[in-house]
Parts: structure tokens; sequence; C-alpha cells
């Protein structure tokens, strides 16, 4: 090290010592190389494995879902809850200014709508996009809030209510109050008819 | 090496300590290695320290081989282990109990460095060190945790682990990466195992160099002055190995009762219930030990920008992420913190004061995590939070200039060879009961 160093700072046009320092850097950085691709797959090997990764879709059927029920059902491992919300709800969730909101995002944005009614029978059932889709894991750090049962404790804006740190969600799965940063996450989801969904 | 033994055995001794001074070595560094005089019973905890690191490798080999790191069987075989394996239950008891007494004991040496400043120069690295050994003592015991598979388990990883999350741009790419998975699942249960056996081996290694460093200058002791000369020390056995072994008495006396007599009281009744991934429990709380942590973590519920713009510079989720591992650093960093030339609280009547809000600021903190995050806890929770930052931020730098220290002893020894016997024991009556 020394001795390259010297040199290069001795004699910038001396050939012996350059080429000592460019054998130096360029064996070192090979080294360096190799030695972060052979780091590399030890690291990757902590990834999701590619039987982890194989994406579970799962279909939900919304029918038996009455107005002001929920449910939750399993989705990688995570729990999706679909709440039917009623008139009340869905006010409570649109007659506000969300753009104050922590984390800004209109009830509208954060369903799909379901297929136009005419197509199917069944178009009672589901009047305009009632479903709220949301995966109940609390985006602070991962708890699941409750509020999914008839009876618990939904927070102070009727959403859901996480106990691990106190944050309040809306009837949009919207953060209103508390430490968590983010909206309870919409999963990926469309419909297949008006009373079924499929998540993934 | 001494040799008072019978000539073969010294003659061996002699053969391979010619050649491995390994010997030599043993009977410098714990037998005549010279020791502080008046070290006080508060010294006894970096030994017993070391003792428990022993208790808790040698009963977690033995309960590693009936263990099975899978989520389909490790809550069963942990009560496999408490029904079945011959005396598993006390065991697992042992290996349970031993990482709360592991942190009692730490926490109590700690304090005492702080109290007596040991981390000052020149024993700046082997504080550091001693930070290191509490990081991985912590990140040992968390894993650890999980292993049963119960409700706190499965929900304590859960919410730790997604501490990670609130780093920028990769945070999720970490968790995902930590968990091997989209959730807490199989592969996170085998590497936690894997880790959990893993670092306590680690921590033997930083033990090694934090002795190393300690034995560089030798103890600090209850004065914080330096040894003057030979008059100062005494060798270490047998004055200090029969001291040690006496506080190893009482400390098995009182890890035996909790042992036997309340081996789950400082555990969660949450733990045997086997964990459910769509349920969490009402309350989640740590162990006992990450509480005052923890309740800073939950004390940052607001973000952090720049006022009336609206921008955010820190989310709360990484503001409390970085305010409790903030807490550590700043324990790390005390030496640069508090710049006082005197060592000792003894002679710093206003540092002690403060050492003792801080003390009491930290057993708040704990009951603040304790408790869920509503009502009036969060506030009181950054109330604690601003005491504990208060300390090393504010308190330790100025009393550095503003503090006039009472006059030093000229010696060690000096009181006691007065006859006296004063300085050292009667103005620290409180402190001496252990």
């Amino acid at each position: 090290m020394s001795d390259a160093v010297k040199g290069e700072a001795g004699d910038g046009e001396e050939h012996g010592g350059s080429r000592r320092d460019f054998l130096y850097l360029t064996a070192g950085a090979m080294g360096g190389i190799g030695a972060l691709a052979v780091a590399w797959p030890f690291f990757n090997a902590l990834n999701p494995a590619q039987d982890a990764l194989a994406l579970a879709t799962i279909e939900v059927d919304l029918e038996p879902v009455e107005v002001g029920q929920s449910i939750t059902v399993q989705w990688r491992g995570k729990p999706v809850f679909i709440r039917h919300r009623d008139r009340a709800e869905i006010e409570a969730a649109r007659d506000i200014d969300w753009e104050t909101l922590p984390d800004p995002q209109s009830d509208s944005a954060r369903l799909v709508e379901p297929p136009p009614p005419e197509q199917t029978a069944a178009v009672a059932a589901v009047p305009d996009a009632d479903f709220l889709v949301v995966i109940g894991v609390c985006t602070h750090l991962g708890c699941i809030p409750l509020g999914q049962k008839p009876g618990s404790d939904k927070g102070d804006y009727g959403g859901w209510f996480c106990p691990c740190h106190g944050s309040h969600y809306d009837t949009s799965g919207r953060i209103r109050k508390g430490p968590a940063p983010r909206n309870l996450a919409v999963p990926e989801y469309s419909y297949l008819t008006p009373t079924r969904i499929q998540i993934g | 090496m001494a040799s008072n033994g019978n000539s073969t055995v010294s003659g061996v001794v002699k053969w391979i300590d010619h050649r491995l001074p390994i010997f030599t070595f043993m009977q410098h560094e714990t037998h005549d290695y010279p020791t502080p005089r008046n070290l006080s019973y508060w010294w006894n905890f970096g030994s017993l320290a070391g003792i428990v690191l022993v208790i808790m490798i040698v009963s977690g080999l033995v309960l590693a081989m009936q263990y099975n790191p899978s989520t389909a069987g490790a809550f069963d075989s942990v009560e496999r282990i408490m029904r079945d394996v011959n005396s598993g239950w006390m065991l697992r008891y042992i290996h349970m109990n031993g990482a709360s007494f592991f942190f009692i004991v730490v926490y109590i040496h700690i304090f005492r460095g702080l109290y007596y400043g040991s981390f000052k120069p020149p024993r700046e690295i082997l504080w550091i060190l001693g930070v290191v050994i509490l990081i991985l003592m912590m990140g040992t015991a968390f894993m650890g945790y999980v292993l049963p598979w119960g409700q706190m388990s499965l929900w304590g990883a859960t919410v730790i682990t997604n501490l990670f999350s609130a780093i920028p741009l990769v945070g999720d790419y970490i968790v995902t990466w930590l968990w091997g998975g989209f959730a807490i699942d199989n592969p996170t249960l085998n590497r936690f195992f894997v880790f959990h056996f893993l670092l306590p081996f680690v921590i033997v290694a930083v033990v090694f160099l934090h002795l190393w460093a300690l034995h560089r200058f030798g103890s600090n002791n209850p004065l914080g002055i330096d040894a003057k000369g030979p008059q100062d020390k005494i060798p270490f056995h047998p004055y200090y190995t029969v001291k040690d072994a006496f506080g190893l008495g009482v400390f098995l006396i009182i890890f035996a009762a909790a042992v036997f007599f309340f081996p789950n009281y400082m555990g969660h009744p949450d733990n045997y219930i086997p964990a459910n991934a769509l349920v969490t429990p009402d309350h989640i709380v740590p162990e006992w030990y990450f509480l005052p942590f923890y309740a800073m973590l939950r004390a940052i519920s607001f973000d952090i920008g720049i006022p009336f713009t609206g921008i955010v510079i820190i989310e709360a989720k990484l503001g409390g992420v970085i305010v409790m591992f903030g807490s550590l650093i700043l324990l790390a960093l005390a030496p640069w913190l508090d710049r006082s030339p005197v060592r000792s609280a003894r002679f710093r009547p206003i540092y002690k004061w403060c050492f003792w809000v801080f003390a009491l600021d930290c057993i708040f903190l704990g009951y603040c995590g304790a408790m869920p995050a509503e009502g009036i806890w969060p506030l009181l929770s950054l109330f604690g939070t601003i005491v504990y930052f208060g300390f090393f931020l504010i308190v330790m730098p100025l009393l550095s200039v503003m503090e006039r220290p009472k006059p030093l002893p000229a010696s060690i020894s000096e009181p006691v060879l007065k006859g006296g016997g004063s300085l050292a024991g009667a103005t620290a009556k409180p402190m001496e009961k252990a």
C-alpha cells in the first residue's frame, strides 16, 4: 500500500509505479466484485422462496355478506377485511375534506367499481360500491386492527382501531388518528361478477 | 504459575506454558490482577453477568436439543419440554427467567457505570463494547421470545420487525427479507432460531474484548480516582473472587426462588396461547426489559416537519424508531457528552441528583410502556422520553461546564490508612447496600 502510494506521488511518469498501482487496484476491485458476487446468493437466500412467491389468488363470494357485516379472509398469510358498509358509514367516509387527512385519499379512490348492474339479476344486492376491501394489517407496526366483530372497538371514526399503538381508521380504512403513517392498504382485486371478487 | 501441586503436574504445566503461556495468562488476569481495594458490591454485577451468560448458554444448548423450530411443531415441542422431557420444566424455567435476570444484572451494571463515571477516559471503548453487548442481548432475547410460538411471540415479532418498514424507500423490502415471506411464518421462525443460537457466542466474543479493554486500565472504583500505587490495589484472588462468590450465592438464592416459586411472574400469559395470524392480542406488550424502549417508540405519535407548510420530514413511525435506537446510541456516546473530569457522582452534587432522576425516569418509562397507548399515556411517555434525552443531551454537557465538584481524596487508600474509613464508607451509605 505505502509503496504504491509512494510510487504514484514520487513520479507520475514512472511506469513501474503506476503499473503496480493499476495491478493493485484492478486485482483489488476484481476481488471485491467476486466477494460481492458470492455474498449475493447468501443474502438473497433469505428473501421469500419461490413457493412463498407463488402468488395465491382467492375468490370471495360477497352475496351472503349483509349490510353492516364484516368478514375476514386470509390472503398471502394476511387478513383481508371486507366490510359491507351501510349508508351512514359511506356518508361518514365521503362527507369530509379528504385532502386534509394524514394520508389524503378519497373514498372512491379506494374502491374498485363493480361491473354495471344491468348484467346480472343480483343487482339489488350490490348498489354502488358498498363493499370496502382492505388488507387488515395496521400500517404502523403490523398488528391486526379491531373492528371486524360486532361489538368490538371500532375506534373514534367507526372503522377500525389498532390496540397496539392506538391508530384509528375510518369507514374507508383511512388513518385518522394515531401513529400509523398510511391508510390500510387496498389489495389488488377485481369483480368477477357483481357479487364475487378475486383478490390477487 | 503457582506450583504447590505435585511436581509431575507442575512439570506438565510448565511444558505447556512454555509453548502456550495460557497458565501465565490466567494467573495474571484472574489471580494476581491488581484491583482497587475499595470496590463496593455494585462491582459484583459484571462477573455476575458473565455467569448468567454461561447459565443461559448451557440451559439453551440442552433446550435446543428438544426444540422443534417449525410453526407446526414449535409450540407443542415447548409443551413437551415442560411435560415429558426429564427436568425439562426446570431447564425451560431457568432459561426463561435467566433472560429476565440477565437484564436485571446488566441494567444494574450499566447504572453503576453511569453513577461512578466508569465510561469516562480511558474506558470509552470498554463502555462502547458494553453497549454492543447490550444490543446483542436485546436481539438475542427478542428472537428467543419468538421461539415458543405463542401469541406474544408472533405479535411481538410482527411489531418489532415492522420497525424496519419505517426506513424510507427500502423499508418494505427489508421487512420482506427479514421475514423470508409476506408475513411472519415458518422461514422467519427458522432463521430466528438460528440467530438465537448464534448470537450468544458472538456475545461471548465481545465479552472477551470487553474484559480485555477492562484489564488494560483495571476497574474503576467508587471514588472514581486512579490508583496512585500498589497500596491502592489488592490482588483479585482471593479478595474479589470471594466477594464475587458471595454475591453469586445471594443471586442464586433469588434466581432459584423465581425459577421454583414464581416462574411465570415476568412472562405474559398470552404466550401460552398458540400463535394465530388472524387475531392480534388486545394489548401487545414486550418483555419487561424492553418496556422503557417500547415507551419511547410509542411516544412519537406525530409527524416532524416544517411548521405551517405541511411538509413532513420525518413520519411519526420513523420518528419513533429513530428515538428508540437513538436512546441506545446516546448511551454509547456518554463518554463524549459528559466531559466532567470527575468520574464518581459522589463528588458531583448536581449530577448525583440528575442521575437519580434519570434512573427513576427509566422506571417511569417502563411503566408507561406497559400501559395501553391511549389516554394520558402517550403524553406521559413523551415526557419521559424528553427527560431521557435531556439527561444525555442537556444535563451531561451542561454539568461538564457548570458543576463545581467536591474536592477529591488524595488517593484510594488515604481514608483507609488514616484509620477513619469514613470517606469511602460513610458518604455513600445508601449506595453500599446491594
